[in-house]
This record gives C-alpha cells, structure tokens and sequence, in this order.
C-alpha cells in the first residue's frame, strides 16, 4: 500500500514538473501574467454536475471508442463541445469495423487527417432535429458541406439509403442518433 | 483491495488530468512572453483607443479603452437608467417614446462610427434597437443620447445602423417581415407568403448637425434580412445586405429555414433608389412613429409623432435591388477597404464565398441572371463570385479587415478566429477564442481605412475563463495583437450585457472634442435656475415647481414646507457648477422613480407624489466635495386641507429662540 502511495505522489510530481515544463520556458517569468496556453477549448471545462454535451456522451459509451479517437485525431473534440446545437450521427465500433480492411488504419494516419475530418463532417449537421422532424426524402446540408439524404420506411430512419438509424441519445448541446453503418461523402 | 482500486483509479484520473492540462493545443496557440505588456496600461496614462461595445440585451452602449479593456462609461441608450436618471428624469423620459408608448428596454446590438470620406471623423455614432425597431445617434461630445427614431413597416431591426461611408445614410433593415403597417395585420401566420413584406429604411443623417430623418424605405419580399455593410470607394453607391429564412418559413426556422442550399446577399443600388425618389416614383405610405431629439440647450427631449413615410417598391423599381446567391444561412455580410470584396459568411457552411463588385456589375449589365426571387433579379452565383475560402473553420459569422489585404473572421462553431489573404483565399492564421465568438472589431475595419493595432472579439459563452458568478458567467471580450503574421491573445475583459458588435477608433479622434460642462449662460430649460436668486418654489394649483440649485455643498433652497398632499412636486434642479467632472445627484426618500444625476450647467426635473404626510430629507448621491455628506435638505408633507404657509430658503430657517443650545 505504501509503495503505491509512493507511486503516486511520484507521479504527481512527474506531473507537475512536465507541465511546468511545457508552458514556461523561464520558470523565473511571471507565468500568471500571460494567457495559460495549455487551455483547451470548452471540452476542457471541469463540469460534471451539467448535462452532458454530446462529446461526453460519446466518451461515456463503450459503443463508440473509434469515433473519440477519431474525433480526438480530427481535432473536432473543441467544436462539438460548444454552443452547437448539433445533430451527430454517431457510427458505432461495429460500423467502423465494416469499413474495408485498412480503411480506418489509413484514416488515422496524420497525413489523413482532413479526409478523416471531411468523413467526419459528414456526420454533423447544425441544429437539432428531434425524431419526428426527419421525413422521407428530406436532404441535411452536413457540416463538410455535402448532403445527407433521409429515407423514413415504417417509422425507421435510413441515411443515403444504407445507413440506419438504431438509437437517439439527447444531449446538452444537441442530439445523437446511434447509426450502424459510417456516412461515406459523395466522390468528389 | 478495494484501496487498491481506488489508488488505480486516482492514478487513472490524474493520467487524465494530465492530458487535459497539457495537452499542447495546435502550434498556433502559443503566445509570447509579452502580452502581459502589451495590454498594460500604466494607472493615470491613457489608452490609445475607445472601443464602443454594444450592451445587448442590456440596452446601453459601453465604452472601454484599449488596450487595457478598462470600462469607461456606460451610456444609456434604449433602456432606463435610474443610476443617470435616463428615462427617470422628465427630461429624458420622451426619449424612450414610440408609437407603442413609452418602452424602457431594448436589445442594442450593432454600432456605427460616423465618416467622413470613409474616415472616422468622432462625431457619432449610431445604435440600433432590434426589438422595438429604432436608430439613435449618440453624440461624441458628451456622450449622450441624443435622437432616436422609430422605423415603421418594421420588425426586428437587426440588419442596422450600418452607414454609408460619408454618412450620408444609415440603414436600417427588418430582421423579421410582418404586413406592412398600412393594412390590417391580423391575419393567419401561415400567410408569411403572402402578407408579408420585408422593408429596409434609409434614414438619412444632417452633414451639421446629424438630424436623422427617414428619406425612403424600400419594400422588398418577405425574408430575413440579417447584417449589412455599404459599399466604399468603387462600390460607394451601393449597399450590402445578408438575408436568411428565403425559404419563408414562419414556424421552426431552426429547421425551416436552413432547407435551401443557398440564401442572398441583397445588393441595392442606393443612387438609383435616389434617382427614382426624386422622380416621384415613391408611394406615400400613411404610418405612425415616434422621433425624439434631446436638446443641449434646453437640456430636454421633446417627441415628435409622425404619419407619413415614403416607401419604394422594388419589384416594380426594377434596378435597385439585385440578389445574389449565398450558401445556407449568411450572418455577417462585409465590405473591404477597397469595395471591391464583399464577404458573405453563412453560419451552416463550409467555406467563405467573396464576392468581386466588378463581376458583380459586368453581370448585372448583362442581365446574367438565373431568375427571379419576388421580382427581384438573382445573379448566377458564379458571375459575381471572387472565390471562397475553403475549409476555414465552423460557423463563420463575421469578417473585419485591416487594410493590408486580410479579412479576419469569426467561427462560431469552432471557437476560432481566422485571419485570411483576400487576394489568394488561403488561410494565414488560425487562433483559438474563449469560447464561441460572435462579433469581431479591428478599429476602422469595416471603413476605407482600418487602424490595425488590435482585433477585439466578442464571445458569447466564457464558462470557466472567470470566477464563477452562479448560472450566469460574465460576458467577454479578447484582444489580440494583430501588428504581426500572427495574431497573438494578449487580454480577456468582461463586458456589460451582451457585446454585439463593436467599433474603436484612436483615442485621439475623440477625447480633444470631449465637453467638460455645460455653459449656464446657454441653459435655456424653461426652469432653470441661473444662480441660487433665482431658486423658488411655485405653486399653482396642486402643482408646485421647485426651482433648486446645486453647488459645493449645498442645494438652495434646502428647507421646504408647505408642500401638501395631492401635490405633484417637480423638482427642477440646475447644478451650478461650471467645472469638469462635478456632476451633483438628487435623490429624496420615497420617491417611486431613479435619482437625477446632474451635469455641470445642466437642469434636470424629478417629478415627486408625495405618499403621506411627514419629513423627507433628500440629499446629493454622487460624492462631490469633502463636505458632500453636508449636502441634503429637509421638506415638509402637510395634509391637503393644512395651512402650513409656502417656505423655502437656505440657511435661514432657524428655530425662534436658540433652543438647541442648553445654558447653564
């Protein structure tokens, strides 16, 4: 017990010290006299009494580990935890595991990273459009700037015709529809 | 065992923290060891610029110099101010009259200096109401309010008070399209297609003097009409208005109205609706509203209702108004310093269209149109498109400039702001804001000729940058240096209500023309007291007037009796004081209103109804000499049928024997 007391408080202070070393290059400098450049956006926020955003409710879902880490590696974490109001299709693990072999491994290459932002855009639409306000037919301008279309068949919600909707989680910030297959943007 | 989880999981946690707290942001974030500096302005020095920030939803303008972000005034505008008196004191409350009665809030969003050949030339600045539509004009020598007018056939006046670049006008377009004011507007809300009109008004502003006056209204088809800037240089003449909702949705606009892949920027062709007013081709229109003007000599408001506008229609006017294509939703609608640009930023899209005002008047002069939308030419989007800005970010809302060829925009969404190379398109930096930005000012960057020292940006959530206040956090401003490629975050300032847009000019346009008081020899209200001979009090009827002065550091009269029951007592006090900075309040116990705050050389009247019977001190609020907590007075509330005889003096209403002296 002790040892790992010990392990601990050493990390604190490994801890301490790197991020001391990041953010002041002259530890003299008064470093509360300049913008803390370590802030994150509103993701780094500590509120755990509010409703969650739909980031955190993404984090909270063991569904969706590949979507957070692609979200993390497309630096899309900051948008999604602000103001929105967003609509996100959110891919579960599975939908990701039915891309072609690779696929995902390519897209999270960092010389990948505006394609995996582009897919990831796709996904995203501003506003938030509850259950009953989807209709057969209906197009969604999505973030990245292409079109979703939506196909309503005996009370059930299809994307571009192959992507279905399974769930809806509320958020904070918007709305998440849980989908089962990865929204792929037209071929330009 | 269970320690042992614990531990792991503290150990998980702090792993966490780890990452939060250090993870570097993009390379872009870092600042250099010398914004602290930058920002600082050392106590008793100036700053080099006023930044004028509208209130929002608090109805007032602030004013604030930069760059130390230090609040300097707050001006009553549209909403009462009973720390002034605004909207209290008999002076002031016309005001705030308008054709609905008197209103004592509104929502000031958007601002605009006065210019003189595209220059800020310090001498107004105008202010819009969004709810109950108005402009007012706020003079630069006192600080003051001093006009408002009404807008009829309008709602929701958002696209205002956006100038022309030599003043000529400020516009002011409806936000949300209702039936115009002459026909019966009882009608189903889902006739939006039919009944109803949107309608932009040019109120054209005195070269002297700044009188504001409607010339001409323009009836255009039933949108939304957001944001608006007037061309410059080449493209003076013209002017630039965003719209939204070209669906015409009435209801769920959040999802009605962000159907179409493209809404408009309108271009209007100013001169032209000129020509067609001087032509008589407008149509009388019979309206009612309100134009109220305070008068520095008078030191009073007066208003004025009027029943008549002149409105042109521009679907019949075929060449004053042309649409041009805009993807999905514009907010911000922005002209460089050239004229040539013209940036539409649609919130819901993906890149930036600019648009060039040469190709937009080759394709207006070639009737390159893909139709027509309420009869209203659409010019095909490509002919009078410069190019985009690509990928720039998510949610841009508003573009400033700074004179060396960049436009600098706001990313709602991603919570950035963007500088950008007009000429190339391409993006030249990226930094984030905290959090959520609205509106931007680089001063002079929506004018010919920008001061680019700083960008200021206006946010519309700030969450953890200050000490928590309870569910309400404080409204923020951030300056950026924007003097290198970079621009760096050199301070955050809270800001009153909410800022909208903004405006800053050099410090030096302004302060030299600023007013220290006001001459008594020029006080013309009708009861002024010019010196304490002139104090009295006058009763006619159940009205009294009392005629009071103040001065160091005392009120004459300061003991008044006879006052009775039933009365209506106003309280007209001038404060004698020809110095700067020594302004006198007046408050009194009881009464149902604000306290009169009272310039140097100034009369401004409390109306008081007594409530019962009995003694009521009153006395000066704001501190002015040593021997402020001296200056107060006494008046005495009688029953309506006593007979306490009128008596109002200074200094001489002593007891009949001495009796507050005990002799031994």
């Amino acid at each position: 017990m002790k040892y790992i007391s010990n392990l601990l408080a050493a990390f604190v202070l490994v801890t301490f010290i790197s991020c001391a070393d990041a953010t002041s290059a002259d530890p003299a400098q008064t470093v509360s006299a300049e913008p803390d450049k370590t802030a994150g956006g509103q993701e780094a926020v500590k509120d755990n009494d509010s409703e969650k955003d739909v980031v955190k409710v993404a984090v909270a879902s063991k569904d969706h580990t590949t979507l957070v880490t692609a979200l993390q590696k497309a630096d899309l974490v900051t948008a999604l935890s602000n103001a929105g109001p967003f609509t996100v299709f959110a891919p579960t693990n599975e939908a990701f595991a039915k891309l072609p072999a690779g696929t995902l491994d390519e897209l999270m290459k960092d010389s990948k990273k505006e394609d995996l932002r582009n897919i990831l855009q796709y996904h995203v639409t501003l506003g938030v459009l509850k259950p009953e306000s989807f209709s057969n037919g209906q197009t969604l301008g999505m973030v990245n700037g292409d079109n979703v279309t939506v196909g309503v068949k005996d009370g059930k919600v299809i994307l571009n015709n192959s992507v279905h909707v399974v769930a809806s989680v509320p958020a904070s910030n918007g709305i998440i529809y849980v989908v089962d297959n990865v929204l792929l943007p037209p071929a330009k | 065992m269970k320690n042992l989880k614990q531990a792991f999981f503290t150990l998980a946690s702090l792993l966490v923290l780890y990452m939060v707290a250090c993870k570097p942001k993009n390379a872009g974030n870092a600042v250099t060891g010398d914004a602290a500096a930058k920002a600082y302005v050392a106590p008793g020095k100036y700053d080099d610029f006023y930044n004028f920030v509208s209130g929002g939803f608090s109805g007032q303008m602030s004013v604030y110099g930069l760059p130390s972000g230090r609040l300097l005034r707050v001006i009553p505008v549209f909403s009462v101010d009973p720390e002034k008196g605004y909207g209290f004191s008999e002076e002031t409350k016309p005001m705030l009259n308008t054709s609905h009665g008197f209103v004592p809030w509104d929502d000031l969003h958007h601002e605009d200096l006065s210019q003189t050949d595209g220059k800020i030339d310090g001498r107004w600045i105008f202010a819009n109401a969004n709810n109950t539509p108005r402009v007012a004009r706020v003079d630069l020598t006192t600080f003051h309010t001093a006009e408002i007018i009404e807008l009829p056939n309008s709602a929701g006046n958002h696209s205002s008070p956006f100038i022309t670049d030599n003043t000529e006008y400020v516009v002011a377009g409806t936000r949300f399209s209702v039936p115009p004011d002459n026909v019966n507007g009882d009608v189903p809300i889902n006739s939006y297609k039919k009944n109803f009109k949107g309608t932009i008004s040019f109120i054209s502003v005195d070269k002297v003097t700044g009188a504001m006056n409607i010339a001409f209204q323009l009836r255009c088809p039933g949108v939304n009409f957001d944001l608006s800037h007037s061309g410059k240089e080449k493209s003076s003449g013209w002017f630039f208005f965003s719209c939204y909702n070209t669906e015409q949705a009435n209801t769920l606009l959040e999802v009605n109205a962000s159907q179409r892949d493209k809404d408009f920027i309108m271009a209007v062709n100013w001169k032209k609706a000129e020509e067609y007013l001087r032509a008589g081709k407008g149509e009388k229109q019979s309206v009612r509203y309100v134009h109220n003007v305070y008068n520095e000599k008078t030191h009073s408001a007066t208003s004025e209702i009027k029943t008549e506008v002149i409105v042109l229609d521009t679907k019949t006017l075929k060449d004053i108004c042309y649409f041009i294509p805009c993807p999905k939703s514009p907010h911000g609608c922005d002209v460089d310093p050239t004229g040539e640009y013209i940036v539409g930023s649609g919130k819901l899209a993906a890149l930036i269209p600019v648009f060039s005002f040469t190709k937009l008047m080759t394709a207006i002069n070639n009737k390159d149109f893909i139709g027509d939308y309420d009869g209203i030419p659409v010019v095909k989007y490509e002919s009078a498109l410069y190019g985009e800005v690509k990928k720039p970010g998510l949610g841009p809302l508003h573009t400033e400039f700074d004179g060396k060829g960049n436009g600098y925009t706001t990313m709602f969404v991603s919570s950035e702001v963007v500088k950008w190379n007009i000429k190339d398109l391409k993006v030249v930096d990226r930094q984030p804001t905290f959090y959520s930005p609205g509106h931007l000012c680089i001063p002079g960057g929506d004018t010919r000729s920008p001061n680019p020292k700083y960008l200021i940006v206006y946010n519309k959530i700030t969450k953890d940058r200050y000490l928590p206040t309870g569910p309400e956090l404080a409204q923020s401003a951030q300056i950026f240096d924007i003097t290198g490629e970079k621009m760096q975050l050199i301070l955050d300032f809270p800001t009153i209500g909410e800022p909208h847009y903004a405006q800053a000019v050099a410090s030096d346009v302004i302060k030299n023309s600023s007013v220290k008081f006001y001459k008594l020899e020029e006080n013309t209200h009708p009861f002024v007291s010019k010196g304490e001979g002139d104090s009295k009090v006058i009763r006619k009827g159940n009205r009294v007037d009392i005629y009071i002065t103040a001065i160091r550091s005392h009120f004459s009269p300061d003991n008044i009796e006879g006052i009775k029951m039933g009365d209506e007592v106003y309280w007209h006090v001038t404060n004698l004081e020809q110095d700067w900075d020594v302004p006198h309040g007046f408050a009194i116990k009881g009464a149902l209103t604000g306290e009169l705050l009272i310039m140097p050389g100034e009369t401004q009247t409390l109306k008081w109804v007594p409530e019962k019977t009995g003694m009521y001190p009153f006395y000066c609020t704001d501190f002015c000499s040593a021997l402020h907590q001296e200056m107060s007075g006494y008046v005495r509330v009688s029953p309506k049928d006593s007979n306490t005889p009128l008596l109002f003096n200074t200094g001489k209403n002593l007891p009949p024997n001495d009796s507050t002296i005990v002799k031994n």
